[in-house]
């Protein structure tokens, strides 16, 4: 927000009309876009009243989606954290060949389809896969178990807190770490005295961000789940089943569980970029 | 890029382990299931390949995927552009709600956005019942896969616009209109060939996510065969038929598009760059 003087104002902006014009089309855009879907989620969740809205949330299939997709981010975050701040360690203070490369592979799980990243796993664990053979005779699942749920989760929400941290560390340089280093602290209390406090908001920020698409994905997650109805049904995957079946009120009540957690997303994500700004 | 000389004169520790365990979770997560895919492909014969992703269907499916993720990815360049602008230069009240809004694309599950969209479209919903009387269905026809490719790409261009446009100097906007010209030469002449190379970017990134979505489509699709079926959920009806290589096949090619579009992103931030620079 710059505070420009009234003359440069002028020559920075356009006519009333033209401004009203452009507002008012940006935000029937957003409205038709955004608003509306997000709106008739809570609309069609609530059609036949808050007996059938609690009825759906506390039927004992939908409480197991609930717990798996807990489970699911319960695993795919933190080992995401964890990869997130090495990683970030690794490219932001020190210089390598093929570092940016390697920034890129990081990056790669966006690029791919969902579908597609549940595909690989099937590849390699299912029936017909590599290791498939072997799996059984052991008898060990993972596809169409909560091992390849939590597999496909990991793969589509791998990038989030690297690529939130590497740019950020990039930027903070390496003065202080050296300082501490020189003034006879070790690496881990440098780490955890220095480093964090130094990107905190930019791992919470991460971790936000892996936690909604770890609790959210569909394409991925749907491959590999084999529907199982109450063990291998996430919410997502619990809400389609409930839309196929024509159960719309009760699919739209589940669905604004999801909802409600995108919302909350939202909020926390522009708590974290105000608190970021601050610190700045 | 060129490429650094290996310099470890720091004191900073951990340097082996770090990159180490970076490069065996990522050979791990990604890479080994990736190539996965690259070796099962191989183990076709070429024209076995070729007919596959060659079929007819399959064929039908490209030309609505890509052209639906196009369309979308256009209209949010143009739209994209217009909120980014109205966000950063106008004053109006709510525009935090508004500006942390955007993103509810990436904060809501695709499957969400799939059975609302679906709803909201349909016959009898909200937009549908008020469209459908004038001729035009969306839902269940191709113009559905262009609702909600449009919906899940909306953040991508606003998102990479927003910071340039924030950035931009004022005095080169104020030289141009000391020197005579009009506000809309302005735009055309000095503004926009600043903002394209993230125009460009925000383009690209939207057209990709496009392309390889799955969630929010299928519900509001229709999924007809040569009509509106999209490519990944076709390689999903290949994995049911218990098809491995048929979707294998499928999958490689539009591996091979994520790649190229990748390239491009990174070129056009590349770009982007030495352009801002």
């Amino acid at each position: 927000m710059s505070s420009t003087s009234a003359q440069s104002a002028r020559t920075r902006t356009e006519p009333a009309l033209v401004r009203w014009l452009l507002i008012i089309v940006a935000l029937l855009f957003l409205g038709l876009f955004l608003f509306v879907p997000l709106a008739a989620v809570f609309a069609q969740a609530l059609e036949k009243g808050w007996g059938a809205y609690l009825a759906a949330i506390r039927e004992p299939d939908a409480l197991a989606a609930v717990k798996l997709t807990l489970i699911t981010a319960a695993i795919s975050v933190p080992v995401n954290l964890v990869f997130g701040v090495v990683a970030a360690w690794a490219i932001a203070k020190f210089e390598f060949r093929g570092k940016q490369l390697l920034i890129t592979l990081i990056d790669l799980p966006f690029s791919v389809s969902p579908v597609i990243s549940g595909l690989i796993y099937v590849l390699l664990f299912g029936l017909q896969g590599w290791l498939g053979p072997w799996l059984q005779e052991h008898d060990l699942k993972i596809i169409f178990a909560v091992p390849g749920i939590a597999l496909a989760t990991v793969f589509v929400t791998f990038p989030f807190v690297a690529r939130e941290l590497i740019p950020l560390m990039e930027a903070q340089g390496k003065d202080e770490e050296e300082a501490a280093i020189t003034l006879g602290a070790s690496g881990f209390q440098t780490f955890w005295r220095v480093t964090i406090p130094n990107i905190k908001w930019g791992l919470l920020y991460g971790v936000i961000l892996c936690n909604a698409r770890a609790m959210g994905e569909f394409g991925a997650v749907s491959v590999v789940s084999g529907h199982i109805r109450g063990s291998t049904n996430t919410i997502p995957l619990h809400v389609e089943i409930l839309y196929n079946e024509y159960n719309y009120a009760a699919a739209f009540a589940v669905a604004s569980l999801l909802a409600l957690l995108a919302l909350v997303t939202l909020v926390a994500k522009s708590f974290v970029e105000w608190r970021m700004r601050e610190n700045a | 890029m060129a490429t650094k000389p290996i310099r470890r004169n720091t004191v900073i520790p951990g340097f082996g382990p770090t990159l180490g365990y970076t490069v065996f979770y990522l050979s791990l997560i990604v890479l080994l299931p990736l190539s996965a895919l690259v070796v099962k492909t191989a183990s076709l014969t070429w024209p076995e390949f070729l007919s596959t992703v060659a079929a007819p269907r399959v064929v039908a499916s490209y030309k609505v995927t890509f052209g639906a993720a196009l369309a979308a990815a256009g209209v949010n360049a143009i739209f994209g552009l217009l909120v980014a602008w109205v966000l950063v230069r106008y004053r109006l009240p709510g525009k935090r709600l508004i500006d942390a809004l955007v993103d509810l694309p990436f904060a809501l599950p695709t499957a969400v956005a799939g059975i609302t969209l679906s709803s909201v479209y349909a016959a009898n919903g909200w937009l549908g019942s008020v469209l459908e009387p004038r001729g035009i269905k969306v839902a269940f026809t191709p113009v559905g896969i262009f609702v909600a490719m449009t919906f899940i790409g909306l953040p991508f261009v606003v998102r990479t616009v927003q910071p340039v446009l924030e950035e931009l100097e004022e005095e080169i906007e104020e030289a141009a209109a000391c020197l005579g010209a009009t506000r809309w030469q302005t735009f055309r002449r000095v503004l926009l060939p600043e903002l394209l190379p993230a125009l460009l970017t925000g383009f690209a990134l939207a057209f990709a996510r496009g392309v390889g979505e799955y969630g929010s489509i299928i519900f509001i699709a229709g999924n007809m065969p040569m009509v509106s079926e999209i490519t990944p959920l076709l390689i999903i009806t290949k994995l049911e038929q218990y098809d491995y290589a048929g979707a294998t096949a499928i999958a490689t090619v539009m591996l091979l598009f994520s790649f190229l579009m990748l390239l491009t992103v990174n070129l056009l931030q590349k770009w982007s760059r030495r352009h801002t620079a």
